[in-house]
């Protein structure tokens, strides 16, 4: 069976026999950074064409449907448009941070995807604080949104920006804490071996309600987190036209708006490991055929289908809920969730204390 | 006067909203001083699209400047346009048939549903809600086919006259409505599962853009605005027109004074409109459309008045007449304006979000403001 842990494994042993050492190094190095901008690109892409056909699902529309087939080009055409286009750069901004921002946002995002596990051993890095390293990676954008906010020199770019420093930095401690939830069960940071953990069944099944609780608040945090309906005050287009990138017009913008989506991307694949098993096949009890069905599919695919079923969610959240008003978003946060997520780590620690979870 | 740019001596800021931006609906240009997230005051600036109805009206004649008046407020263009063809009516003491009077009146509850269901969908994207925008295009999408058939315009219809309207129904017209009528009674349902029920929805709204029945009063509000302040004042119960005398509907009242107040008050509207539509539609009497007028209308020398109620409120028209083909002078009074003044005493001391939702309770629509 082809398999990306195969196709890795062969890619490898052929540049260790016909270069060698370091050299092979170095080129597994630059083919894997020419893997993470294309899937980049196909993910950015992807994800657009999926939000503007969700949407139009949601409101009775056809959504994309003229360029290319089903108006799958549509959103190369788009982006397309948006390279040709000039970026400006407003006077009176400060115009080394402005230019600095979307690649900043970018690159926090990129460096997220080294140790998110995308199949069977197919990890860019395996790092033993997997986890707490993608949490410290995600904060740096928010250093990018208010740079991207301050150095406009545009007043409603700097209130977005500040709703959106607010809001990222209170969210991270529900998301923090939902993650060190499961980290109790798990007892390890490393992505393989939280995966490896859920072999016999899925965190969210067998961790009790408790696992089902940081699941809620963990989708609710990361929702804020990536700046999305509800929680989508920093761009609140009725309220401040577009926020803190008001002033970035052609690819700066369009930095801007992939990584929000890599963002989601970043999110739910977080999710789907900590809670839905990564790239682990579905299995139930006892059933041996319908377990050895499951586990004929091929683990990216796994992988991906959770990680898109947790998008396709928070895509439904984006389309259906008015936003929230700056401070309820902060009650919500500091009066409900992070009281509850510290209650709830509690509960675990009583749950994975009694083993209630074999 | 404020500045326009920068910030105050106190270091506020001080930003513009509009003439271009999502949350004015047109181009309202509102000049706010921000401390923090925090408003301090608005000072709404109008001229930007004055088109001076007024002064174009006193060179049409008392059939020309009807039409006019449907790009005033044009989301209530045929009451409107009823509001003038009653006050010309009244200037020639002509009698306007039964049957023009129920199609009038029909019309114009047409218009109000139309009108509020825009209102609705714009009101949700405010709070960022999109999706309801386009379940509230769809239903203002069958209104607009009747309109058309009917009226040969979707938008600015020119259907009122004076003396009655421009041409008897389109034959399938009580059906097309009642098959409305039938699908819509499940919508507004719909609505309110979808954005009434919601609990972030009722928290932006609820307590936000207080206005007092005071305050609705000494500042002229009129319609949903009043009315949820719990100050009666629909002119189709105090002052009928046509048969808004013989038909059974509710004049909707809250006390709240709320964002939430004028919201539920627009949607229980709806439902009174639908009431008033099924009473009438089914008893529209036999015959002419149109009063016989003469070709040319001269109003004898006087003042007319007559108010009616759109769906933001009381529209009044006052026409000098000096006996000529022409009016001499005519006045709008126009209930945007009024409701558009009290929006400072409703968000000063909000958040900015607080503002787009009790701006978006308002219903402005801006060339009734503007004229």
């Amino acid at each position: 069976m082809i398999s990306l842990e195969a196709i890795k494994n062969a890619v490898q042993s052929w540049l260790q026999l016909h270069i060698g050492g370091t050299l092979a190094l170095v080129a597994e190095s630059i083919l894997l950074g020419i893997l993470v901008i294309t899937l980049f690109a196909v993910l950015g892409l992807l994800l657009v064409f999926m939000e503007r056909k969700v949407s139009a699902v949601m409101q009775i529309r056809l959504g994309p449907n003229r360029v290319g087939p089903k108006g799958w080009l549509q959103t190369s055409a788009d982006t397309l448009k948006l390279m040709l286009k000039e970026g400006l750069t407003p006077d009176g901004a400060d115009r080394f941070l402005f230019n600095l921002a979307p690649f900043m946002i970018m690159i926090a995002a990129m460096l997220i995807m080294a140790p998110i596990a995308f199949a069977k051993n197919f990890q860019i890095w395996d790092i033993n604080i997997g986890v707490l390293y993608i949490s410290s990676v995600a904060s740096i954008s928010v250093i990018a949104i208010l740079m991207a906010g301050w150095s406009s020199n545009n007043k409603y770019s700097l209130l977005g920006a500040m709703r959106s420093g607010a809001q990222i930095i209170s969210y991270e401690l529900s998301a923090g804490v939902a993650v060190i939830t499961m980290i109790i069960l798990t007892g390890s940071l490393s992505v393989n071996d939280i995966i490896a953990s859920q072999e016999n069944g899925w965190w969210i099944f067998k961790g009790h309600i408790p696992a089902i609780i940081a699941f809620i608040i963990f989708m609710i945090a990361v929702t804020a987190e990536t700046n999305r309906a509800p929680f989508d005050l920093a761009e609140a287009e009725s309220e401040l036209t577009a926020g803190f990138h008001t002033e970035y017009s052609g690819m700066k913008f369009a930095l801007f708006f992939l990584a929000e989506y890599i963002n989601i991307f970043i999110v739910c694949a977080v999710a789907a490991i900590l809670f839905l098993g990564g790239w682990m096949p579905l299995h139930i009890g006892n059933w041996q055929a319908f377990n050895h069905v499951m586990d004929y599919i091929p683990s990216s695919i796994w992988f991906f289908g959770k990680t898109f079923l947790l998008i396709g969610l928070i895509m439904w959240f984006r389309w259906t809920f008015p936003r929230l008003r700056i401070d309820q978003l902060l009650n919500l946060e500091w009066k409900y969730l992070l009281p509850i997520s510290l209650l709830n780590m509690l509960l675990m620690t009583i749950v994975a204390i009694l083993k209630w979870y074999l | 006067m404020h500045e326009v740019v920068g910030t105050t001596p106190e270091g506020d800021f001080i930003i513009n909203v509009g003439p271009q931006h999502p949350a004015t609906h047109g181009v309202l240009h509102l000049v706010i001083t921000l401390e923090g997230e925090t408003i301090k005051n608005i000072e709404p600036h109008l001229g930007y699209i004055h088109r001076s109805i007024e002064k174009m009206c006193e060179s049409l004649t008392y059939r020309q400047f009807i039409y006019v008046t449907s790009r005033m407020d044009y989301l209530s263009a045929h009451i409107n346009n009823h509001a003038c063809a009653l006050c010309v009516e009244k200037g020639l003491q002509v009698e306007v048939p039964l049957r023009a009077q129920y199609i009038r009146v029909i019309m114009d509850e047409l218009t109000r549903i139309a009108s509020h269901e825009l209102w609705w969908g714009a009101m949700a994207m405010d709070v960022g809600a999109f999706t309801p925008f386009f379940y509230a295009f769809r239903e203002r999408e069958t209104i607009n086919e009747i309109m058309e058939e009917t009226c040969g315009a979707r938008l600015t219809m020119n259907y009122m006259v004076p003396g009655g309207v421009m041409a008897d129904l389109h034959p399938q017209f009580q059906q097309k409505v009642k098959n409305f009528i039938a699908l819509y009674k499940k919508k507004i349902d719909e609505y309110n599962e979808l954005v009434t029920g919601n609990i972030i929805f009722q928290n932006r709204m609820k307590g936000v853009g207080y206005l007092s029945a005071e305050d609705a009063i000494s500042y002229g509000c009129s319609g949903p605005v009043a009315r949820a302040s719990s100050v009666a004042c629909d002119v189709r119960k105090r002052y009928p027109y046509d048969v808004y005398g013989l038909v059974q509907f509710e004049e909707v009242l809250e006390t709240g004074g709320d964002a939430f107040a004028r919201y539920w008050v627009r949607i229980q509207e709806m439902q009174q409109s639908v009431r008033i539509i099924e009473q009438l539609i089914d008893n529209i009497p036999e015959g002419e459309f149109q009063a016989k007028t003469k070709a040319v209308l001269k109003l004898p020398k006087g003042e007319f008045y007559q108010r009616v109620e759109t769906a933001r409120g009381e529209l009044g028209v006052y026409i000098v007449s000096e006996g000529g083909t022409t009016p001499y002078r005519i006045k709008f009074r126009s209930p945007g304006f009024s409701n558009l003044s009290a929006l400072n005493q409703m968000a000063k001391g909000g958040k900015i979000g607080d503002l787009v939702a009790t701006m978006g309770t308002l219903d402005l629509v801006i060339p009734d403001i503007d004229r």
